[in-house]
Parts: C-alpha cells; structure tokens; sequence
C-alpha cells in the first residue's frame, strides 16, 4: 500500500492533541474511580452497606451496567467506567475516521492527496489504523493504571482490551457510515445513532433481565465481566464485529465514485419552497434533520427508560436495607428511579442543544454568514432564528423524552397516568438544559475560536450527575451544575422558585450573547 | 446623490497586522470601479467594512450616504455582494439559494433570473456540495445581478469561471451599468479591469496610492515610442521627459513622460517621420510601478 507511512505520519502530527485528550480523559474516568471508592469506605460494613444499595438502584444500573461484586474496589471501577469509556472511546473513533476520510473528501484535499503516489484505499487504511491505534493507547492506559494503582492485572487487562475493541467496534461503525453517504455530519448522525442504540440496549436488557444487552457491543464487553471472574469470548464478538463491519466498508469503498455515497444523492428543486422565506426558514431548513433524527431518538429512549420503571421494585428484592432507604415504599421508588431518568435524558437531549447552539459558528466560519449578511437580514434575526431553532427543538426534545417514558411505563403497566407526570419530570430540566446551550451561544457571540469550549459545562453537568453522589463532591462543585437546583420531580415537588430563577440565568446568558455578537466583527478568512 | 461610496482614513487593524492605512476610495454613481491590488493589499477587508461585517478602527465610511455598520441591513436592500470565495449550503441547490438570498435582499426579478441562468449555463438542481468552485461563483453571480441593487459589491468574481463566462460576465456588467447601476470591483485580473472600469483606484499595503481614470493614470506614466526618420535625432535626448533613447543611425526608441508626448512629436516631425508606432502604458505597466520595488525586494530579502 503505497504512501501508506506518510499518511500514518501525517495523521499522527494531526490528531496527536485530540487523541492525547481522550487518551488522558478516558483513563482517568477508570482510573478516579479507584481511589475514590476507597476514599469514602473506609469499613468493610459501609461498603457493603453502598453497594447493596447500589445493586438495588435501577437507575444506577440503566446508566452503568450489570451490578457484579460492586462490594470490590474492581468491581465498582468496572461497573461505573466501563460504560461511558465505551461511549467515549466510540466518539473518539468516529471522529477520528470521519475527520480523515469523507470530511477529507468534502473539502477537496483528499483529492490533491490521491493524486499524488498513493493507493486508492491508502488514506482510508491509514484512518483505519489510525483509530486501531488510538484505541489501543487507550486500552493501554486504562490497563496501566488500574495496574499501577494495584488493582488485579486481569481484571485491568480485560476493561483495557474491552475498551478497546468496543472502541474498534464504533469506529470501524463510522468507516462503513462514511461510505454510505456523501456528508460527513450525516454519517456521524448514522454512527451517533448506532453508539446511542447500542447505549439504550444494553440499559433496558441490565434492568429486564439482559437478553437486549446481547445485542449491544457496550453489553458484550461488559459480559467480559471484569474483575468478577474475568471470561475472554465476550471478545471474540467485539472483534468479529469490527472484522465484518470493516470488511463491508472496504466493500462500499470499492462500489463508489470519488466524491460520491453507496447513496446517490438526489437533484433538488430548482426553485426554493415557500418555507424558504427567512431566515428562520433557512435555519430550519439546516437543522431539521438533526432536530427530527433527536426528538424521535428521545421519544425511543424515554419509551426504552419508561418501560424500565416496572422492573425497579422487583429489583428490590428482599433487601431489607434498601426497603429502609426508601421509606415511601415501592411508588417512591419508581419516583426517585424516574427522577434520576428525567435529569439522565435532560443532559442527553443537552447534546442536541450544545451543538444546535454552536452551529452558528459553522455558518460563520465557512464564509456563508459574509453572505447572508450582505443581504438585508440584520444580525440580530439571523441570531434569533437559530436561538428559537436550538430552544425549540430543544423543547420538543426534552418533553419527547419525558413523554416517551410515560408511554414506557404505561406500555408495561396498561397505566397511563405517568405521561403528564414524567412530562412535566423532564421539562422541569429544561432550563438547565437552556442554561448550558447559552453558555455556547455566548462562547460563539464573544470569539466564534472558543466555541469547543461549549461541550465543557455538559461534561461536567454529566460528571456531577454520575459521580458527584457516588464520590462526594463538595457541594459547591454539585451547586456549580444548574440541573442540581432543579429538584427531582416527582420524588419531591417541583422547586418553581429556583427553576425561574435558572431559567433567567439562561435568558441572561442568551441576551448576553447577542449583545456581543452585535458588536464583534464577523470572523472572516 | 453624487458619490455611492465614500471612504476617508480608514484604519482596520487585525491584532498587530495593520490590514488597511488611512484608505480613501470614492465610487461614483452610474460608474464601474476597479479597485485594483494584489492578494492581501487590503480589497476584500475594505469590501467588508462597507458591508458592515468588519468595524473601522478610524476614519469615515459612507455607503449610500448611510452608515454601513448601524444601518447594515437597510442600505444592503439596495446592494448586492459577491464574495471571491463562494460557499454554498451543502444540502440546498442552487435554485434554492438564488431565491433564498433574491428574498432576504428583498425580491429578485424571475424574467432576469431565467436569463442570467441560461447565460451561464448554470444547473439550478444541484445540492451546494456538488458544485465546483466555478458554479459555486456562478451561483452567486445569478443571485446578485437578477436583484434590483443600485450597488454591485464584487470581489474577485471571475474567480474560477472559464474564460466564455468571463465574457459573458463582462457583458452582463456592461449591461448593468446601461441600466443606471453602479458596480465596485475588487481584482487583480488587469485585463479585466481594463475593459470594464471606467475608473481604477490601486490600492497598496491598505492605502489607495493611484485613483482616477485609465487616461488619467496612463497620463501620469510614459508612453514608449518608436521611429524611423529622415534625420539622425541628435537634440531628443536634451527634450524634456525623454528617458532611455536608443538611437541606432535613423531610428529610434524611447519613453516619454505622457505629459511631454505633443512636444516630442513636434520635435519627431521636425525631423520627417517614416514610420510611427507609439504604444500607450498598459494597466500592468500603471501597476507595476507601485508594486515594481516590492517584487525587487522580494526577490532580494534584506
């Protein structure tokens, strides 16, 4: 494969930063929980004490997995990381693939590329190997650290080569969605959709018994069951996967044009439609698919989590603890259990609002705002059209999701009287959600360059919600999340005071925004 | 109104960089303005002040006697902007955002429309991502010259065309001054420049350092001539303005500052012209005098 060195050499300069990152982040999202566990029980008795608790919080379970020896430093590492890692390592090789092959593609260079001495499947076998290799320095650190912080080296051995694989899994996903279509941002949506899939199974079979998570290639890593008597053909499946996986995007490869997806896109019309009249049209226009592919996503995973509720008091069991903890008995649990879902969903569908809200910055960095501008649309209406389009659909998003698990629980129940209720669970959420998408239209209305910055404050919303309990942040820290102020309805009532008042935080932030963008050059090349 | 565009001592600065120095341009109504420099002498920035995209640091600017940062979107009903980089939406056509910018501007005329398509051959069903650069320009082209702007913006327009819709985009700009409009073009394609602009300003290192008519200007440079004649041309070289004669038995080669040219064909025809050819400066000629030593200094770094 001619050319093959340079283009690893080149990728390697390129990606060297971003693969770093997820490197460091992903290792130390397994690594921290170690000595945070055996930071808070210090006793034999508390930590029994927590994990039985633990094993009996079906919300717990539906976000991190199957509960396995959850009383062992191991066995809570593997349980609570192994999940996410897999998440994470999934967009990492998405990216990573998307960045070096169509995303190439569309903006031309692969072309000057292809022409000069390289084989025509040299640039996607260096993206191929690429990712390998990211993974693999990711599965390494994993390993490495769990070993060095003294934990057992089979157990670290089997989350690293599990992270890895499943990371190979979703990107080799990624490879074979860049050759259907000829857009990048649509195959990220395809891959997107597959990890979330995969997610959700694997959520719903850990909770209803675990055939689903047979299905999902996050499930079949954690059956490698990790420190609770590691078992090694789990593996096998993850590498069959990728095997096959990869050999059809090769195939795909080779029946395509240059330029071109396996789908042939169709022409279009020749005049615009009436629904292209403003700029709010336009945004729409740009945004629907992403907004449709979203609320249809969070109605499923809402029906997904719905359908849960009915199994959380079964998984009570005899546990006389637990039955103490939650002195409501069986209905307060299902409450605190969709409590939990309706934040879990909220900082989900804050994904579509984080990247809705920084979509502006595309339109600007491409030159096609220089455009827009130069007609009659003020600055200010173009701004306002993409902000009702991120709050709305992040609107319909949030109560899909909310709707989705009322219709969950009623499908298994026959009782449809949750519907309003977990609605109105997930919408509380909302101006949380609205808080973190201002925070990046606020990024992009200052300086457009710091718009990366805006996925932060998701991170680290989702970083309190996961371990902020479980590790005992500070308050302040869990107070510096605006969802922590939002209560959790219906476990408690609803705090209206304080959802106005993040409400207004949001509106400030938002209003800020704009300010600044009304006054800032519009970058341009 | 006389003057649609009025720039005096415009300052930008982009951090350190120093984009435009005390630039002064005035355009005309019913005139084609070249606003003539090579890459990064300051045209694009100084198109997209008058857009109210980029804010001046210094210095006065009027667009149709408006202010173009404060009152961007009223006056830009009456323009239209051609950027020298087009990109498109990836998942529109072209007919799609022909319309779409025809309506943010306020209407387009669809008579003009189906004409400027069928003038540049242009397929209105492509998706933006499968346009080449040259339709992509096309695209925007359409979308600006079917509006009723009384301004046309242009930067660098003909960028990527082949040259039969060059031509056909000189005549479309030619018929567009006919109706009464008024066009600013940005480029450094002299040729083109030459044939359309009725006036040229060249700017340099973000400060205009030559603005008038093409006459005026060539009036400021020499003309080369050459000559056969009846007698050896001794006196020339003590004539005014005369540089760089060659004098070879009865002919001769020299330039002449174009002010001094009826005076030295007095002096020619004093001595019985033969033969006569005089050649005016070219464009580039006018160019290369203000940009002449930096070729000369980028070819010798100190």
């Amino acid at each position: 494969m001619t050319g093959l060195p340079v283009f690893l050499r080149a990728f390697a300069r390129r990606d060297r930063w971003f693969v770093i990152g997820f490197v460091a982040g992903i290792t130390l999202l397994y690594w921290s929980q170690a000595p945070g566990v055996d930071g808070i029980y210090t006793t034999r008795a508390a930590f029994e004490e927590a994990a039985a608790m633990m094993e009996s919080n079906a919300a717990f379970i539906a976000m991190a997995g199957p509960p396995r020896a959850l009383d062992t430093t191991g066995g809570q590492v593997a349980w609570q990381a192994s999940a996410f890692g897999a998440v994470c390592a999934g967009l990492m090789s998405m990216f990573l693939v998307g960045r070096h092959t169509r995303a190439e593609e569309e903006s031309g260079r692969d072309e000057l590329m292809r022409s000069g001495a390289v084989s025509r499947r040299t640039p996607m076998t260096a993206a191929l190997l690429m990712m390998l290799v990211a993974n693999l320095l990711v599965g390494a650190g994993v390993a490495a650290s769990l070993v060095a912080y003294g934990l057992a080296v089979a157990g670290a051995v089997a989350l690293g080569v599990g992270v890895w694989a499943t990371g190979a899994v979703f990107g080799a996903v990624a490879l074979l969605a860049m050759q259907l279509t000829g857009s990048t941002r649509t195959a990220y949506g395809i891959t997107g959709t597959v990890i979330g899939v995969s997610y959700a199974l694997r959520a719903i079979g850990d909770v209803s018994g675990g055939t689903l998570s047979w299905l999902s290639p996050i499930g079949w890593y954690q059956a490698m069951h990790a420190y609770s008597g590691e078992r090694w053909w789990p593996l096998l499946l993850l590498v069959a996967a990728a095997v096959v996986v990869v050999a059809a995007a090769y195939g795909a490869f080779d029946r395509r044009d240059f330029g071109a997806g396996l789908w042939h896109a169709r022409p279009g019309p020749e005049q615009a439609g009436p629904g292209l009249q403003s700029a709010l049209g336009l945004s729409w226009r740009l945004q629907r698919g992403s907004v449709l592919g979203w609320v249809v996503g969070m109605l499923l995973g809402g029906i997904a989590y719905g359908s849960i509720g009915d199994d959380v008091e079964s998984l009570i069991g005899d546990s006389e603890l637990s039955r103490d903890i939650f002195l409501g008995g069986a209905g307060a649990l299902v409450d605190a259990f969709y409590a939990t879902a309706a934040l879990m969903v909220a900082l989900i569908a804050a994904g579509f609002t984080v990247s809705s809200a920084l979509r502006p910055r595309e339109e600007e960095d491409s030159g096609r705002l220089e455009v827009l501008l130069a007609t009659a649309l003020p600055r200010r209406r173009w701004w306002a059209a993409n902000v009702l389009i991120t709050a709305g659909g992040s609107l319909v998003a949030v109560a899909a999701a909310g709707a989705g698990m009322g219709a969950g629980y009623a499908l298994v129940t026959g009782d449809w009287s949750r519907v309003g209720q977990l609605t109105l669970a997930t919408l509380v959420m909302l101006p949380g959600v609205l808080v973190l998408g201002a925070i990046g239209l606020l990024l992009v209305g200052v300086r457009p360059a710091w718009s990366v910055v805006g996925w932060l404050p998701l991170a680290f919303c989702a970083v309190v919600l996961l371990f902020g309990e479980l590790l005992r942040f500070p308050d302040w820290v869990v107070d510096l999340s605006p969802f922590s102020h939002l209560g959790r309805y219906p476990a408690v009532d609803v705090p209206w005071g304080a959802v106005g008042v993040v409400l207004a935080v949001a509106l400030a932030l938002a209003g800020l925004a704009l300010w600044a963008f009304e006054r800032r050059d519009v970058v341009t090349r | 109104m006389d003057h649609l565009v009025e720039i005096e001592g415009l300052v930008k600065t982009f951090g350190r960089t120093r984009a435009l120095d005390g630039l002064e341009l005035r355009v005309r109504e019913g005139e084609v303005h070249g606003f003539l420099g090579p890459n990064g002498a300051g045209k694009s920035t100084t198109l997209r002040v008058l857009l109210g995209l980029l804010r001046a640091d210094a210095g006065t600017v009027r667009l149709l006697g408006g202010d173009p940062w404060h009152d961007a979107a009223r006056l830009h009903r009456r323009i239209a902007y051609v950027p020298g980089d087009v990109t498109l939406w990836p998942n529109l056509t072209g007919g799609e955002t022909i319309d779409l910018l025809g309506r943010l501007r306020g209407g387009l005329d669809p008579q003009r429309r189906a004409e400027l398509v069928a003038t540049f051959e242009l397929d209105l069903g492509k998706r933006g991502r499968a346009y080449s650069k040259g339709n992509r320009q096309k695209v925007a082209l359409v979308a600006a010259l079917a509006s009723d702007a009384d301004l046309l913006l242009l930067d660098e327009p003909t960028s990527g065309l082949d040259p039969l819709m060059e031509s056909q985009f000189q005549r479309c700009i030619d018929r567009y001054r006919d109706g009464g409009g008024t066009v600013l073009l940005s480029s450094h394609i002299l040729a083109e420049v030459e044939s359309l602009c009725d006036r040229v300003s060249i700017v340099r290192a973000g400060r205009v350092v030559e603005s008038g008519t093409l006459a005026e200007l060539r009036h400021l440079t020499r003309t080369s001539v050459r000559a056969e004649l009846d007698r050896p041309a001794t006196d020339l070289a003590r004539h005014p303005g005369v540089h760089d004669l060659v004098v070879e038995d009865h002919r001769v080669a020299f330039e002449v500052d174009t002010v001094q040219l009826g005076g030295v064909l007095e002096v020619l025809t004093g001595l019985g012209v033969r033969t006569l050819t005089s050649q005016p400066p070219t464009l580039e000629e006018l160019f290369l005098r203000h940009y002449g030593d930096e070729v000369e200094t980028e070819d010798q770094p100190a």
